[in-house]
C-alpha cells in the first residue's frame, strides 16, 4: 500500500500550485510566459513584413477606404470586454465562487465566438468584392495577420470550453490548480487581445 | 537527493491565494478592490478605442498624423492590458527578464525594415 502511494507520488507534477523556490512562480505560469515570448516573435515577424512592404511600396491603400471599420471597432470592444470577463472569472474563482467563475468563462467564450462571426462577415464581404489575398500586398497581409489572429481566438475558445465543462471537474479535487489554469489561459487570452489592439489600427485606421 | 515536495490537494481558496498570488490581494475585500481596478481599466480601454477611431477614421487624418496617433493610443492600450490584466506591474523578476529578452529580439525584427526604409529615403 505504502509502495503504491510512493509510486503515485512519483507521477505528481511538481509546482502546479505552489511557487518554485528558485523561480518564484508555479511552473505553468513560467511556461505560458515563455510561450507568449515565442508568440511575440511570431506576430513580430508579421508586423516586420508589414512595415517592409508598406515602406517599400510607392502607394499603400488606407484600410478605412474599403474595410468595415464599424464592425472592426465593435470587434475591438468585444475583445476588450472578453479580457475583462476572463479576469473577473479568475477573481471569482480566487474568492471560491465557482458559479460566477464559470459564468464569466462562458461570457468570454460568447465574446470570442461573436468576434469570429463578425470576422466571418468581414471576410465574406471581402470575397464578394473580389478582394482576395492575391489581390495586393495589403490584402495578403490583411488575411494573413487577421487569419492567424483568428486562429488564436479559436484556440482560446477550445481551451475555455474545456475549462468550462470537463476541466471544471478539477474544482472538486484541486481548486487551487484549476484557478491557476484559468489564470494561465487568461494570460494567453490577454495576449490575443493585445495583438488585436495593434492589428486594428495597423490594418484599418492608418 | 532533493526532497520532492508534494502539494496538498483541494486547498481552500484563501490559502491558495496566499500561496500563489503573494503579489495580489488575497482577501475577498482586496479581490473586490482589484475588480474595481479591472472595471476602470475596461473604461479606459473603451474610451481610448473610441478616441482612436474618432481621430483616425472620423476626422480622416493625413496618413502621418494617423500613424502617430493610432500607434500612441495602441501603446497606451497595450500598457493597460499588459500592466493590469496581465499583472505586469507587479510580476516576478524572472518574467521581466524573459520579456526584456523578447523586447530586444522584437526590436531587432522591427529595426530591420525601418533601417531599410531610412536607407531608401537617404538615397
Amino acid at each position: 500500500m505504502e509502495a503504491h502511494a510512493e509510486a503515485h507520488h512519483d507521477f505528481e507534477i511538481p509546482y502546479t500550485v505552489h511557487a518554485r523556490p528558485d523561480t518564484g512562480l508555479y511552473n505553468a505560469k513560467l511556461g505560458i510566459w515563455l510561450f507568449l515570448a515565442s508568440e511575440v516573435m511570431l506576430f513580430g515577424a508579421l508586423f516586420s513584413s508589414y512595415i517592409l512592404l508598406r515602406t517599400s511600396a510607392p502607394t499603400w491603400p488606407r484600410g478605412w477606404e474599403f474595410l468595415n471599420v464599424p464592425l472592426a471597432t465593435a470587434n475591438t470592444f468585444i475583445l476588450i470586454a472578453s479580457s475583462v470577463t476572463v479576469v473577473l472569472a479568475w477573481a471569482n474563482l480566487r474568492m471560491g465562487n465557482l458559479k460566477w467563475g464559470r459564468i464569466f468563462i462562458a461570457l468570454t467564450i460568447a465574446c470570442a465566438l461573436l468576434f469570429l462571426v463578425n470576422k466571418g462577415f468581414e471576410y465574406h464581404h471581402e470575397f464578394v468584392e473580389h478582394r482576395l489575398p492575391s489581390t495586393n500586398n495589403f490584402m495578403a497581409l490583411y488575411f494573413t495577420m487577421t487569419g492567424l489572429h483568428g486562429l488564436h481566438v479559436l484556440g482560446g475558445v477550445i481551451v475555455f470550453l474545456y475549462m468550462l465543462f470537463p476541466g471544471a471537474k478539477m474544482w472538486g479535487t484541486d481548486r487551487a490548480r484549476y484557478t491557476n489554469r484559468i489564470e494561465v489561459a487568461g494570460l494567453y487570452w490577454h495576449f490575443v487581445d493585445l495583438v488585436w489592439i495593434f492589428l486594428f489600427p495597423s490594418l484599418y485606421l492608418m | 537527493m532533493t526532497e520532492q515536495i508534494i502539494e496538498p490537494k483541494a486547498l481552500p481558496a484563501e490559502s491558495h491565494a496566499a500561496e500563489t498570488h503573494a503579489h495580489h490581494g488575497h482577501s475577498p475585500e482586496e479581490i473586490r478592490k482589484e475588480i474595481r481596478v479591472y472595471l476602470w481599466v475596461f473604461g479606459g480601454l473603451t474610451a481610448l478605442t473610441a478616441l482612436t477611431v474618432w481621430a483616425c477614421y472620423g476626422l480622416k487624418m493625413p496618413v502621418h498624423k494617423a500613424i502617430a496617433i493610432a500607434l500612441a493610443i495602441a501603446t497606451a492600450k497595450g500598457f493597460l492590458v499588459a500592466g493590469f490584466f496581465m499583472h505586469l506591474l507587479s510580476e516576478k523578476k524572472l518574467i521581466y527578464s524573459i520579456l526584456l529578452l523578447t523586447v530586444f529580439f522584437f526590436a531587432v525584427v522591427i529595426w530591420g525594415p525601418l533601417h531599410h526604409w531610412a536607407d531608401m529615403i537617404g538615397r
